[in-house]
């Protein structure tokens, strides 16, 4: 294709632009907003310190189930042929589209101490899944793993699978050709699903007060404590946590942009 | 010649039902010729190993590779077989010495010697200076030498060439043609040529296969195969009329029910071949004693090179060859009606 002059047609121009905006002007509203004059005793206090923490924690912990468990589901859907595969993609993607406050109620009715998974769990283990740091985990799991799951599986559906017998005819194991071909080619798409999956994790708020409720130093994560702040009239700490989550996330998507950038 | 590649393949899939026998000797190039989705690549994957046969029986080197009444199946990774594929399928995101080396990395050679072996392969082909490239800033040409060397670098006893001159530009075609040339010369292994291409079955192959729909029509040296093709696949390469009819003495009964008289007798089912050249075309009415002349409707006119062919619908239909001086005299592009005169002794016949 010739490089031709770039002339931008003008709607297109003020349409995006207002789309920018959009985006960018409750960024400034939070800066300017910011209770600068006593900002750093509102982000070392014991609510947000712990909330913090807490939210770091849940979200690193989701991300790792989802490499464990999204990883071998994305496979059997991007490579496994068997009926009733379509339905079972639906199923494990819904929570993407799911209010997750439903996802919250729809958990607690499974896992919590009285749905059906949770009760035989409490009586024969002892362990009760709801209002503990592990309920948080399993909310931030519940919405944020799918997103992993449909990245990995489109990589793994656009790599030419053609390679893999390539590297097999030349010798390669089951097992080395894994290594070696297959995951050196899905990178790009593990690495955004890994992404994609702790930022959804860490903004999670609805199914996590939900299913895990709202216990400061336990199951209270950053969001859920810009809300109670927000709520309670202390505007300024809901806008210095908030601010904490919009550096988190921007720095992980500057980071990510480069990476990609460098394929 | 004692042969190194016994092959058996039988094997049903959805869209066809395959079914070759063949072998190769060592050093020894075997040209697989067939149209396209007649089985050519389907008997390249099957002899390694990553399509399961249904029948048949693979034996390489004395070792019986797959044989599945005896439900015997060496994985395709466990056999000396290199595969080149078409469209090379280099490994993207390795350099060209990575790729090269890749082989004789899963065959437990160290790091250092693989690099080195893979380096040394690249310098023969010449590509010393591309070795720490990626495929995707390489040229065609040079992405099929790095495919022939790590095909070739871990001493297959069995080397699988799938249309490998395929994506090449005519320009560079010559001469990669000569430099695998040389390389399969040198290789002690059995090699096998997928193609469509006769340049490249003449010029690459010591023996010739032609497959169609799964089935093996015919086998020769390439001479004797384009000499006398037996299918109209072979002969449409060739550019020769092929026809079919039964001999009774010189008279030859055509399928399409004419008759042809030809200068030397033969009995029972019989090919004939007439090169378009002896077949001459006019307007009027041929005289003369003793020729085959029919009449028949121009339905194509092509240059090829500087002759004129010219496709004449009638009983049988043929193909005949004319100056490009022809078209004009013989209003050729008007299309109508010709008069096809062709002489007894221009017709080979063979037995079917």
């Amino acid at each position: 294709m010739s490089r031709q002059k770039w002339r931008v047609n003008p709607l297109l121009a003020v349409l995006a632009g207002l789309a920018a905006l959009f985006f960018i002007f409750p960024l400034i509203g939070l800066i300017t907003g910011a209770p600068w004059g006593h900002i750093t005793d509102v982000i070392t206090s014991r609510t947000a310190v712990q909330a913090l923490e807490l939210s770091i924690v849940a979200s690193l912990a989701s991300t790792v189930l989802a490499l464990i468990f999204g990883f071998p589901l994305a496979w059997l859907l991007a490579r496994g042929q068997f009926p009733g595969k379509g339905l079972l993609r639906g199923l494990t993607t819904l929570p993407m589209v799911l209010p997750p406050v439903v996802g919250g109620i729809a958990l607690l009715l499974a896992y919590g101490r009285r749905g059906f998974i949770g009760k035989p769990l409490d009586s024969a283990f002892g362990i009760t899944l709801p209002f503990s740091l592990a309920g948080v985990i399993v909310a931030e799991s519940f919405v944020a793993m799918p997103f992993f799951v449909i990245t990995v599986e489109s990589g793994l559906r656009s790599m030419n699978r053609r390679l893999e017998d390539a590297a097999r005819s030349l010798g390669a194991a089951r097992r080395t050709v894994f290594m070696r071909v297959t995951l050196p080619l899905i990178w790009p798409s593990l690495a955004a699903g890994t992404v994609l999956t702790w930022a959804r994790a860490l903004g999670e708020f609805g199914a996590t007060i939900t299913f895990a409720g709202n216990l400061p130093g336990v199951t209270q994560t950053m969001p859920l404590a810009i809300y109670i702040s927000q709520s309670s009239n202390m505007t300024d700490e809901a806008i210095a946590l908030s601010l904490i989550l919009v550096v988190v996330s921007l720095v992980v998507m500057v980071f990510r942009r480069d990476r990609s950038g460098a394929q | 010649m004692s042969a190194v590649l016994d092959a058996d393949i039988q094997l049903r899939l959805s869209r066809l039902s395959l079914d070759v026998a063949f072998s190769v000797a060592p050093g020894e190039v075997l040209a697989l010729l067939g149209p396209n989705a007649s089985g050519k690549s389907t008997t390249l994957r099957a002899l390694t190993g990553l399509l399961p046969l249904d029948g048949g029986r693979v034996v390489l080197d004395g070792t019986v590779l797959e044989d599945p009444a005896q439900r015997v199946k060496v994985a395709p990774e466990k056999r000396p077989i290199a595969l080149m594929f078409q469209d090379y399928l280099l490994f993207p995101h390795m350099s060209a010495v990575e790729n090269v080396a890749f082989g004789l990395r899963c065959h437990g050679v160290d790091k250092k010697t693989a690099r080195e072996k893979a380096l040394q392969a690249l310098t023969r082909l010449d590509l010393a200076e591309a070795a720490e490239s990626r495929p995707g800033s390489m040229s065609g040409g040079q992405q099929q030498r790095v495919a022939m060397a790590r095909a070739l670098v871990t001493d297959p006893k069995l080397l699988l060439l799938d249309e490998p001159l395929a994506a090449l530009d005519v320009s560079v075609k010559t001469t990669v043609r000569r430099l695998l040339r040389d390389a399969l010369r040198q290789s002690r292994a059995a090699n096998i040529l997928v193609t469509h291409d006769l340049v490249d079955a003449v010029a690459l192959g010591d023996r010739m296969i032609v497959i169609e729909a799964g089935a093996v029509v015919q086998t020769g040296t390439p001479a004797e195969v384009t000499a006398r093709p037996r299918s109209g696949y072979v002969a449409d390469l060739t550019g020769v009329n092929l026809l079919r009819g039964t001999g009774h003495g010189t008279v030859l009964d055509l399928d399409d029910g004419a008759q042809l008289t030809c200068a030397s007798p033969a009995a029972g089912p019989t090919f004939a071949v007439i090169a378009p050249a002896a077949v001459a075309v006019s307007r009027q009415r041929p005289e003369g004693e003793g020729v085959n002349t029919w009449r028949g409707r121009v339905s194509a006119v092509d240059l090829m090179g500087d002759r004129v062919r010219v496709r004449v619908e009638g009983t049988p239909a043929i193909t005949a060859e004319v100056p490009p001086a022809a078209v004009d005299q013989l209003k050729l592009d008007e299309g109508g009606d010709l008069w096809v005169c062709l002489s007894p002794a221009a017709i080979t016949t063979y037995p079917q």
